[in-house]
């Protein structure tokens, strides 16, 4: 029996010590909105936050994570209320298929936290995850809205 | 006029059978969302006014639309059609799928399910703004019957009904009488210039779930009792599975089945995918894969290379006689380009869940294409379509992709080895990669003819390379010729016609197909006809001594000049940019709209390129969502530029060497250009939006580096080339 503690909870299930985060999110917890895009941490749809940082949760084994918080899409709007940089995604209607977002968004979270008035330069270094779709323009229009807001 | 529809049950069906699905997940529920939109809450209640239009008691609308919705934006776009001719409130406006069976038992009701070709809206936008205007006039002559008025006295707007004597009800208020009654022969649809909602830049329909995690995506679904699957087939693209040892991996951790299928590729059923994937890591496989096995992608090359000077030729497009006027010409001007494999690479890797019974079989995936998918599931399970039918999710990216139905047709081959059992078949990324039907690769070879003033006097561009309906629809070759080879350069036609006057023209195709599947990919073959045709048109400016502009515009069509004009104006063209900073620019027809772009792009001394700005302009006719084209012709940059950049497949012994993300590189924010975009609509025809856009992105940009560096790049991708000054 592995434990994990997943956004503010402490989870109990089953599953070999070596499955990525990744895979033990989506399939033994059920959070399906981190998203498997590649499964070696280039895209970075499976952007998760593990003790606040932005983490590509593709290639961190679960024994790896030991009793670190882990923070999912799910648990941001978690109250009913969108967050700030949410309600920014939101307004400026930023995903296009959306498949990429949910990594964007943990991404950006972890931006803010870190650099609450991120440059332009500052988004470029921290938002390499891959949108094929091609949202990118609104993702920086909506991290700055989001900072000013 | 109806009963309680097929549709209404099926739904209901749907609902508890996913309900269930979320009570099984026990403590982890997440607000699971039905595949079917925001399905109604009584569905099964309420009586539709006709195929697009539900309207429940508490006025909310429920619009159905048969096209998928892949990113971008049909659905939100078909929605604003219906919304406008029914005259709802489009606060209240919600949507849903139809299934392709349900459009099946209903004698194709909702038409064309194919979701491809920028046709979603253009080609559906009458029978669904009818559907709309029919629905109000139903609407209104419910509460015209029960007010005991003329229905030419009442009027229908924002969801309410109003009569001059001040009587006021609402849609849900008379939706149910008014479902009662016969439709419409005829309606009369709006004229555009009244629009309210239609031609607005309203958000998208679909946009919360993806900001919060809970939009469910075919790879997303969980069903009761489900398995997940995963597959290799073999790696060279028609070659033969040989032999499998399923013995070493039958007792692996969660492994429930082993099998092979199609006689190409081998099948691991687990509990979870993570057991399956790392199950079908250890089978031990051997292929057959003959003489397949010696293509490398020089031999493809030199294949293409010889088609350059064949004799044998499809004509697409000839006015006078090229090669005599380029021989007379004062000045020759020759070049040859090539065009490398692509992948579409939708985030989402390709999946699909079923579950088949003797007497049933159902199939839940992402598909630009319900009513193929539905044909698949009937092939593999040897089911009649009318037992089979398929729950569409929105698609984590198509570009193309998911036209096709073969995952598909490997899901229900692998659900059908556990009868009763729901099985989710996924793609690793590695399958996804080397299993595509990939953006075909062509050379091209132009030579043009200038007078002494510098007038094209002759041109002949041959393509010799792969057509993409030799390798999937050879039924619709036109007497062994694909006319799709000549998007973009078509003589005539209101889809892809060729822009230029020249009085003596010959365009023509040699066919070589490598073994390399080709398949659709968002542009198509405009793509690398507009490559090779706009830094032609550059490359002969630039030997009649003129600006590639003026040259242009010497020559073009109205329609084609003006957009690139409003491009240039917009762009700022001709007038002084930054120090070190060049523009570029191109033009195309592509599914039936006319496109430009202008990039603005320096080259620093060291040989980094900078791809600063670019302005692009759209007459797509009609204006349906000006914010969603304007992000489709922003992410037709990203595409496009991707491509551009990075976009190569090769091949060696046969198979595709790229694997993933590392050796398959994409564009990313940092990377990304300002792009302006310029509507220039003409109001006159309905053209499509979201590829026409991305074959002006490369030639723009490859066009504004030949002005900074004097280097004519003619071969993609631009990361085998040193733009270094010297270099």
């Amino acid at each position: 029996m592995a434990v994990l503690n997943v956004n503010g909870k402490s989870m109990n299930f089953t599953a070999d010590p070596r499955t990525p985060l990744l895979w033990v999110l989506r399939e033994q917890l059920g959070l399906t909105g981190t998203k498997y895009g590649c499964g070696i941490a280039q895209c970075g749809s499976c952007t998760v936050l593990i003790d606040g940082v932005a983490t590509r949760s593709c290639q961190v084994p679960l024994n790896s994570v030991g009793n670190r918080k882990v923070m999912t899409i799910e648990a941001l709007a978690a109250s009913g209320t969108l967050t700030k940089l949410q309600e920014a995604w939101v307004k400026l209607d930023v995903p296009q298929c959306g498949y990429c977002q949910s990594g964007m968004v943990m991404a950006a979270t972890a931006l803010l936290a870190a650099k609450p008035q991120p440059t332009d330069a500052d988004i470029d270094a921290a938002m390499t995850n891959i949108c094929r779709c091609g949202t990118y323009q609104q993702v920086r229009e909506a991290i700055h809205a989001a900072a000013k807001a | 006029m109806t009963i309680q529809t097929p549709l209404g049950r099926a739904s209901l069906r749907r609902r508890n059978f996913l309900v269930s699905a979320a009570a099984v997940a026990g403590g982890f529920s997440l607000g699971m969302r039905l595949p079917v939109g925001d399905g109604p809450a009584h569905a099964a209640q309420v009586k539709e006014l006709n195929a697009w239009v539900v309207i429940h008691p508490d006025d909310k609308v429920v619009i159905r639309i048969a096209r998928s919705e892949m990113g971008q934006g049909t659905l939100t776009g078909l929605c604003q059609l219906v919304a406008e001719e029914l005259e709802c409130d489009w606060k209240n406006v919600t949507w849903e799928y139809p299934t392709p069976g349900e459009n099946l038992k209903r004698n194709r009701v909702w038409k064309n399910f194919s979701t491809g070709g920028s046709r979603g809206i253009r080609e559906s936008q009458q029978y669904v703004r009818e559907g709309g205007a029919m629905a109000r006039q139903m609407l209104i002559a419910a509460a015209a019957a029960d007010w005991k008025v003329p229905a030419s006295e009442c009027t229908a707007s924002n969801s309410v009904i109003s009569h001059p004597s001040g009587k006021k009800t609402t849609f849900g208020a008379v939706a149910a009488a008014a479902a009662q009654l016969e439709p419409p022969k005829e309606v009369k649809l709006k004229d555009p210039k009244g629009w309210k909602i239609a031609g607005k830049p309203v958000n998208r329909l679909d946009t919360v779930d993806k900001v919060t995690g809970k939009q469910i995506y075919g790879i997303d679904l969980t069903l009761p009792g489900m398995l997940v699957a995963t597959v290799r087939a073999c790696p060279v693209i028609g070659g033969k599975l040989k032999s499998f040892d399923a013995g070493r991996v039958e007792k692996m951790p969660g492994v429930k089945k082993v099998f092979a299928i199609d006689g190409n590729a081998v099948i691991v059923v687990a509990d979870t995918y993570w057991n399956a994937r790392t199950a079908l890591a250890a089978l031990p496989t051997e292929w057959d894969v003959g003489k397949l096995g010696e293509v490398q992608t020089e031999t493809i090359n030199a294949m293409l290379k010889e088609g350059l000077t064949a004799t044998e030729a499809f004509v697409g497009n000839k006015v006078g006689d090229a090669r005599t006027a380029i021989d007379g010409a004062a000045k020759k001007v020759e070049a040859t380009y090539s065009f490398p494999y692509q992948h579409h690479v939708t985030m989402e890797p390709m999946n699909a869940t079923a579950r088949y019974t003797p007497e049933q079989c159902e199939v839940w995936c992402g598909t630009q294409n319900g009513e193929a998918a539905m044909a698949a599931a009937s092939e593999a399970s040897g089911l009649p379509v009318a037992q089979c039918d398929v729950h569409k999710l929105l698609l984590g990216g198509g570009f193309g992709r998911r036209g096709r139905a073969d995952y598909v047709r490997q899901a229900v081959l692998a659900a059908k080895q556990l009868p009763g059992t729901p099985v989710k078949l996924i793609w690793s990324r590695e399958e996804d990669m080397t299993h595509c039907q990939y953006h075909p690769t062509t050379m091209c070879k132009l030579t043009g003819g200038l007078d002494a003033q510098g007038n094209l006097v002759g041109l002949h561009m041959r393509i010799s390379g792969q057509s993409i309906l030799a390798s999937l629809l050879p039924q619709n070759l036109q007497n062994g010729m694909d006319p799709v080879m000549f998007q973009g350069l078509a003589a005539s036609g209101v889809e892809a016609a060729y822009g230029y006057t020249v009085p003596n023209l010959l365009i023509d195709h040699a066919m070589r197909n490598p073994h390399i599947t080709a398949g659709f990919w968002r542009g198509v073959n405009t793509n690398q006809n507009a490559v090779y045709m706009e830094s032609f048109m550059d490359e002969l400016a630039e030997a009649a001594g003129q600006d590639p502009l003026a040259f242009r515009l010497k020559i073009l069509k109205p329609k084609w000049a003006d957009v690139l004009k409003a491009a240039a104006d917009k762009a700022g063209y001709g007038k002084p940019l930054p120090a070190g900073h060049f523009h570029g620019i191109a033009q195309v027809m592509g599914y039936g709209s006319y496109v430009a772009g202008v990039a603005e792009v320096s080259v620093s001394a060291d040989g980094m390129l900078k791809i600063h700005k670019i302005t692009a302009a759209t007459n797509c006719g009609h204006v349906v969502n000006p914010a969603q084209i304007e992000r489709q012709v922003a992410g037709s940059f990203a595409y496009g530029l991707s491509a551009a950049l990075y976009g190569e497949i090769t091949v060696k012994d046969g198979a595709v060497e790229q694997t993933n993300f590392d050796s398959y590189n994409m564009l990313r924010i940092d990377e990304m250009p300002k792009v302006e975009t310029v509507l220039v609509p003409t109001h006159d025809f309905w053209g499509g939006v979201g590829e026409p856009t991305i074959a002006v992105a490369a030639p723009a940009v490859l066009n504004a580096i030949a002005k900074a560096t004097g280097k004519r790049v003619r071969n993609l991708p631009l990361m085998h080339h040193e733009l270094k000054k010297g270099a």
